[in-house]
This record gives structure tokens, C-alpha cells and sequence, in this order.
């Protein structure tokens, strides 16, 4: 349960698919000019990415990782289909919304009026395919846990379009620098937003977790510190081998002469 | 430009100036953004896509007649996804370190908005040939925003450029370190990639005043 919580709350917050991952920008900035598209175009997300990321976290699971396809006998153990996940993923997403689209249109039209010429542009939005690649690159262990990966992503991206959609309406009032107008300043307010996103960032390595997490740290230092603190080690760790060595010749030295 | 006639020709140098697909069209921003902390990764995901545009819409252009327009967007998805596999094998074989810096952006290739709508846009309607120019050129402009946006975020935030430390080195104190410089870390972390963006927007709008969009 604790596990659900926080990757809720981390996917919502911390890495927010707008302003961790810059996912979906291309239809971010295109449909967030009023609070009311922008509102639509957000709940589609959060539906279409709810459902696609945990089907393809069983496709993930059951045919494409390193040895899925055990489950079909012990001579298909071997096989790993992993560089089909782009072909694969990106079929069931545009399937997916396909199919979205006929039974939302069916079983409630008042919902596909306000989603309707949404779901088709959703295909092609980055948030979508980027949520099942970072569910496959997270290594996310349950179908519940991809699920709620799928809805709280969803959620954070609606919360981003939702603001920059409200700032923008307001700030047709304001004098903008004419160069600056529309896109620009757009692109401009939402790097101030994800500098303010940064600060979620403390939200769950503070208070209790950070103790073992500097262990964590403290215990693999030279295999994964990349560059130059790597680097640095290393001069380091020469330096006092010369040092040491040093320290013993003339000892020997001196021992050889007396 | 002697093979080329002046019509083919604008469609490579248009997207690289006043029809820019970041600056000017919107699209393919979200891999612009992510990846540019490093000239490096900016350069390779410039070719990636290179490639995958040019190839791209020579099919899609080839294939035009014979795709009904109801399951093109499918059809489309598949061309550039077999295509993104491919560029995917190749940097994991041949550069395994950076294709480890790009992680999913290689993937996310396939919904970048600048090749769907260049198939949508161009290759549904015209010749291999045009559409080959066309594809390159706006993966050039493309391209160019990457490398120039790449160039400033590793030359500021950390003092190099392709790796090689231009500036000086920060440890030992010489070059520019000498005089007190430092390396603005800021640079690296996600948010300055769109003010940079938002920086090149302003710079050339306000050289072009034609391009200024109402409010």
C-alpha cells in the first residue's frame, strides 16, 4: 500500500511528465490556449494512459522481456523480443484509442463530444508512448502498481496543462514583449514552473528515507560515480599510492644502508 | 545547388530559418528539450532523426496511393517505429554508453510530432523525390535548434564542449577559472532547456517582426 502512495505522489509531483520529462509537449503548448480544451484534452490523457500502460505491462511481461516467453515451455526460455517493444507498444496505443473512441461514442455521447476530437491526436502525444517506455525502463514489478504508474502520470500532465492553460488566458492581458508574444513566453513561464516543480523533489527523500540512502551510496561509490567524481577518485587514490610509496622507499633505503 | 532547382531547394533551406519546426511550426519539442544537456547527445539525436525523416517520408510518399486515408495514422506509425528499431540496434551496438544517455528518447522518435506531421503534411501528397528534400530539410532545422541549444547548456553548464574542457579546467583552476569564472550547474538541469528555447524564440522574432504572433 505504502509503495502505491508513493509512486502516486512521485509521478504527480516529482516526476511530473511536463516538467520532469518535457512528454507531450507538442500538444501542451498547442491546446492549452483556454481552460476548457485544455480541461478535455487532459481527462483523455488520464484515461488513454490509465489504460495502455498496464496492457502493455502485460504485453512487457508475458512476450517481450528477457525470458517472458518461458510460460510457453522451457524451450522458449531463451528468447528476448525486448527490440520489438517500440513496434509493439506504439499498435496497442493507436489500437487502443481506436477503440476508445468507438464505445466512448457508443455508450456515451455527451463524453466523446468533450473527448472526441481529442482521442485521435492522442496517438501521436509523447506522454503516452513515453509512459509504457518508462514503465519498461522503470522496471515496474505489479499490473497494479503500472496502473496507478498510467493514472498518477496522467494526472500530473492534466495538472500541468491545466496550469499553463489558466496562465495563458490571463496573460493576454499583460504587455508582453512583442517578440515573446504566444510562444515564447509560453515556453519561458513554463521553465519558471518546472524550476518550481524542482522543490517537490525533497518530498520523499526527507526526513526518515535519507539515512539509508546516503548508506546506499556510501557503499557503491567507485563501480557507478560517473564522471568526474570518478575522476576524481581515481587522482585521488593515485596520489596517496604515491604517497605511501614514497613514504616506503627511503625507509627501505635506509634499511638497505644500515 | 546546381542538380537542384530553386523550388527543391527552398524546401531544404525554408524549415532551417523562417519555418522552423521547433521554433516557428511546435513540433518535436519534447526530445529538444530532454536530451540537449550534452552537444554530444544533441548531435546523435540530430542524425537519428535525419535519417528516420528522410527514410520516412520517401515510403510513406512511395506508399501514398495505396494507403487508405481511415488506418493511415496506424500505417504511419509503423513505418517510423521499424525505422526507429533500427537506429535503436544500431547505437546499442555501436555506441552503447550514449544510447544509455538517450534511454527512451530514442524511442520516443516515433511520436515526435515533426515526422507525423511531414507525412500528414507533405509525403501523403508528393513525390519521393520532394519528399526526401523535405524530410531533410526539416530535420536539418530540426536539428540545428538541437545542436545550438546543446551548444549553450554543456558550454555554460559545465564548461565543455564535446567533452573537451574549452574553458579551462574548474579543479585546478586555469583558463577562465583562473579569473573566478564557474560553471553555472543551473544550465544542465531540465527547466533552462525551455527558457533557452524561449531565448532563440525571442531572438529571431524580434530580427524578423514578421514572424510575431498576436496575442
Amino acid at each position: 500500500m505504502l509503495e502505491h502512495i508513493e509512486l502516486f505522489f512521485k509521478s504527480i509531483f516529482i516526476d511530473n511528465m511536463v516538467f520532469a520529462t518535457f512528454l507531450g509537449m507538442c500538444s501542451y503548448l498547442a491546446v492549452s490556449k483556454k481552460v476548457t480544451t485544455a480541461v478535455g484534452l487532459g481527462a483523455a490523457v488520464i484515461f488513454v494512459l490509465a489504460v495502455t500502460v498496464p496492457m502493455n505491462w502485460l504485453l512487457d511481461q508475458y512476450l517481450l522481456r528477457d525470458g517472458a516467453l518461458a510460460w510457453l515451455g522451457p524451450e522458449y526460455a531463451d528468447y528476448n523480443l525486448s527490440f520489438l517493444s517500440f513496434i509493439l507498444f506504439i499498435a496497442t496505443i493507436a489500437t487502443m484509442v481506436q477503440l476508445v473512441e468507438i464505445v466512448v461514442e457508443k455508450f456515451s455521447p455527451s463524453l466523446y463530444n468533450s473527448l472526441g476530437i481529442f482521442l485521435p491526436l492522442i496517438a501521436v502525444n509523447c506522454a503516452i508512448l513515453g509512459g509504457s517506455l518508462f514503465m519498461q525502463s522503470r522496471d515496474i514489478q505489479t499490473l497494479g502498481l503500472a496502473f496507478n504508474y498510467g493514472l498518477s502520470s496522467g494526472i500530473g500532465w492534466f495538472l500541468a496543462i491545466l496550469a499553463i492553460a489558466a496562465i495563458r488566458e490571463k496573460i493576454r492581458y499583460s504587455n508582453v514583449p512583442a517578440p515573446l508574444r504566444g510562444l515564447g513566453i509560453t515556453f519561458i513561464i513554463t521553465g519558471l514552473m518546472a524550476i518550481g516543480f524542482m522543490s517537490f523533489g525533497g518530498m520523499l527523500t526527507g526526513g526518515d528515507e535519507a539515512v539509508p540512502q546516503e548508506e546506499v551510496v556510501a557503499v557503491v561509490p567507485t563501480q557507478e560515480v560517473s564522471g568526474l567524481t570518478a575522476d576524481a577518485a581515481q587522482q585521488d587514490l593515485s596520489q596517496n599510492e604515491n604517497e605511501t610509496v614514497q613514504e616506503d622507499s627511503p625507509a627501505t633505503d635506509n634499511q638497505i644502508n644500515e | 545547388m546546381g542538380i537542384l532547382s530553386k523550388k527543391d531547394a527552398a524546401l531544404i533551406l525554408d524549415p532551417l530559418a523562417d519555418n522552423n519546426p521547433i521554433t516557428i511550426q511546435v513540433l518535436g519539442i519534447c526530445s529538444a528539450l530532454a536530451i540537449t544537456a550534452e552537444l554530444e547527445a544533441s548531435i546523435v539525436m540530430a542524425v537519428s532523426v535525419l535519417f528516420v525523416m528522410g527514410m520516412g517520408n520517401v515510403v510513406i510518399s512511395l506508399m501514398r496511393n495505396i494507403i487508405p486515408s481511415k488506418i493511415r495514422i496506424i500505417v504511419q506509425l509503423v513505418v517510423v517505429a521499424t525505422l526507429v528499431i533500427v537506429v535503436d540496434q544500431v547505437l546499442k551496438a555501436f555506441a552503447y554508453e550514449l544510447s544509455k544517455t538517450l534511454s527512451v528518447f530514442v524511442g520516443l522518435i516515433i511520436t515526435n510530432c515533426i515526422i507525423m506531421g511531414r507525412f500528414e503534411a507533405f509525403a501523403l501528397a508528393n513525390g519521393p523525390k520532394r519528399s526526401f528534400l523535405d524530410g531533410i530539410g526539416n530535420a536539418a532545422g530540426y536539428g540545428f535548434i538541437l545542436v545550438v541549444i546543446g551548444f549553450f547548456r554543456e558550454l555554460l553548464g559545465s564548461g565543455t564542449l564535446l567533452g573537451i574542457k574549452v574553458l579551462g579546467d574548474p579543479i585546478e583552476k586555469t583558463g577562465l577559472y583562473a579569473f573566478g569564472y564557474e560553471n553555472n550547474g543551473f544550465m544542465l538541469l531540465s527547466p533552462m532547456a525551455l527558457i533557452v528555447v524561449g531565448l532563440i524564440i525571442w531572438v529571431q522574432r524580434s530580427r524578423n517582426p514578421a514572424l510575431i504572433e498576436e496575442n
